[in-house]
């Protein structure tokens, strides 16, 4: 299965918010945006399992125009607060890169 | 007078301070701009500078941008329109800024009329509208309590446009607006002037970090926005740089959690059916963008000031260490909190010590892959958090010496880590945090805005 670097020419995260962080995915291909987008594998579990994320709280967005999905997940300590190590969330998007990708 | 269609706004950068570039401010007046406008912060780089009512960008930034904005919009005769000013757009963060704007205008012998916009919040007055019902969370947080506003050392609301159309139709010359969504700064002038609305808002989202929308990194700084009766046309003033359709559309996706939709004062933009065409080679036009009047709600954001903390920093290049960088974390951070405990007694409280392994893991705080090599060198950031600046600094001081001779390897010569300062103790302060995620219904969009005015023009005639 290849993984989101394999798929994606860019992937960036970023606060959207003191509340909220936001991963986009801008796939290198239609096709593989069709194929990967929508994957099982970038689900509520996922950000659980990296962030802590509440499942219910994460949203999914296809984007086909721009062949990107966005992902958004809910913080779970406060932006600035005595455990923060990346106010903006720029490096989350990091550990996604190696997350494999099952069809959609 | 009003001016025909299309109304052009010039912004002449993400915000204010960033560097706005005199030649493109000239190319963009040339082109008739209507308008300046920029946001001058954000709620991104954190609760501090609300809570301080501080800029995160020195005085000297902020006056270089100003002054060539206001000399610009004083020769073309149109109104400078600045929102979220001193960063946080809390009322002394406006008051930072007016100072700043009033030094300029004498320097530039101006005498413009000055509306300042305040959205800073009384609690009490908080408190009796959340009695009233009148005040409802935003997911991820939940209903607010008293506690929770007067946990706050300072409440803004994001004001939309009508105090900005308000202080137009007045006269004013400068805006300086206190928090404001930054497209609410950026879509107000052409709202008072009829264009399309969801073409404003919409122009406004793409704008609002200037020339980020653009194709080219460093092509510049600013960008011009034309809003017309149906959509509205974008293309950066620096003159080498263009936008095309990947660079604007992909704009609305930036720090934004919907892609297609972007809630506001008083409505929703909606972009889900938004086109965008390439109209030369450096503009787009985008139309479709609509606007969703829905009952008119502020945004509160209030930030407190909590407990404190203390830093020291070393920095290991020991080949002892840098193969098992995990367990000497574990037993470092075992130590500490064994070397507080033992010296300070239950006077400490209930603190917390973290190690940060930058070179390794700091930035998730995740346990590398088995088999990850070894870094060259890390560097440890020891934070001690404790209910007052003496505790975080005597918990620093408890830990010092064995943080910076700590071995793990236990025949050998006890190692000195590498201090960078002297003393090595750094007091940070408290930890600010943002506490609201919440909306207040109004009847009236300035209901809970105040406007005051610095009229040099009448301080000239008087």
């Amino acid at each position: 299965m290849p993984t989101v670097k394999d798929v994606c020419r860019h992937v960036r995260s970023k606060n959207a918010g003191p509340y909220w962080v936001t991963f986009d995915l801008f796939f290198d291909s239609e096709e593989n945006f069709l194929a990967y987008g929508n994957s099982p594998a970038l689900d509520g579990a996922l950000f659980q399992r990296l962030f802590g994320a509440d499942p219910a709280l994460v949203k999914r967005f296809l984007i086909p125009g721009l062949n990107t999905v966005k992902l958004s997940y809910a913080r779970t300590s406060p932006q600035g607060g005595m455990v923060e190590r990346d106010m903006h969330c720029g490096q989350q998007y990091v550990r996604l890169l190696d997350v494999e990708l099952s069809r959609a | 007078m009003n001016p025909k269609l299309p109304i052009k706004i010039l912004v002449p950068t993400g915000s204010l301070g960033a560097g706005a570039i005199e030649e493109e401010v000239r190319h963009g007046i040339a082109q008739g701009a209507h308008a300046i406008a920029t946001d001058a912060g954000s709620t991104d780089s954190g609760a501090a500078y609300l809570s301080l009512g501080i800029s995160k960008n020195n005085r000297g930034s902020v006056k270089a941008d100003l002054t060539v904005l206001m000399r610009a919009g004083a020769q073309a005769g149109i109104p400078l329109i600045i929102g979220t000013c001193g960063q946080a757009g809390g009322d002394r963060n406006v008051d930072w800024t007016r100072d700043v704007v009033l030094e300029v205008a004498a320097e530039l012998g101006i005498r413009p009329r000055i509306a300042l916009l305040y959205s800073e919040q009384d609690k009490a007055l908080l408190k009796a509208r959340n009695a009233a019902g009148n005040i409802t969370p935003l997911a991820p947080l939940g209903a607010l309590d008293d506690a929770t506003i007067d946990a706050c050392d300072h409440i803004v609301a994001a004001m939309g446009p009508e105090p900005y159309i308000a202080a137009l139709q007045a006269g004013a010359d400068i805006i300086l607006g206190g928090r404001t969504t930054d497209t609410a700064v950026l879509a107000c002038f052409a709202l008072m002037h009829g264009a399309h609305a969801g073409a404003a808002w919409h122009a406004a989202k793409v704008a609002e970090c200037g020339a980020q929308c653009s194709a080219l990194r460093f092509g510049g700084s600013g960008v011009l926005v034309s809003i017309d009766a149906e959509g509205f046309d974008v293309a950066p003033l620096g003159i080498k740089n263009y936008c095309d359709v990947h660079s604007v559309s992909a704009h609305m996706l930036y720090e934004n959690s919907d892609p297609f939709l972007l809630t506001e004062p008083g409505g929703v933009l909606n972009v889900t059916r938004a086109e965008y065409t390439q109209l030369d080679e450096r503009t787009v036009r985008v139309t479709g963008s609509v606007w969703e009047p829905r009952p008119y709600t502020l945004k509160l954001e209030g930030s407190s000031s909590g407990r404190f903390q203390t830093l020291m920093l070393i920095g290991i290049q020991d080949p002892d260490v840098l193969c098992r960088v995990d367990e000497f974390h574990d037993k470092l951070l075992a130590t500490m909190y064994e070397r507080a405990r033992k010296t300070i007694g239950p006077a400490a409280g209930d603190f917390h010590i973290s190690l940060r392994m930058y070179g390794w893991n700091a930035v998730s705080g995740d346990t590398p892959p088995a088999g990850t090599p070894a870094p060259r060198e890390i560097g440890v950031l020891f934070v001690a958090t404790a209910d007052s600046q003496a505790m975080a600094t005597q918990i620093a001081k408890a830990c010092n010496a064995y943080f910076f001779h700590y071995p793990i390897v236990m025949d050998k010569e006890l190692p000195s880590y590498g201090f960078a300062f002297t003393p090595a103790d750094i007091e940070r302060g408290p930890v600010f945090e943002f506490r609201l995620n919440h909306v207040v219904h109004v009847d009236d969009p300035l209901e809970l805005i105040r406007t005051a005015w610095v009229d040099l023009k009448e301080k000239e005639a008087a």
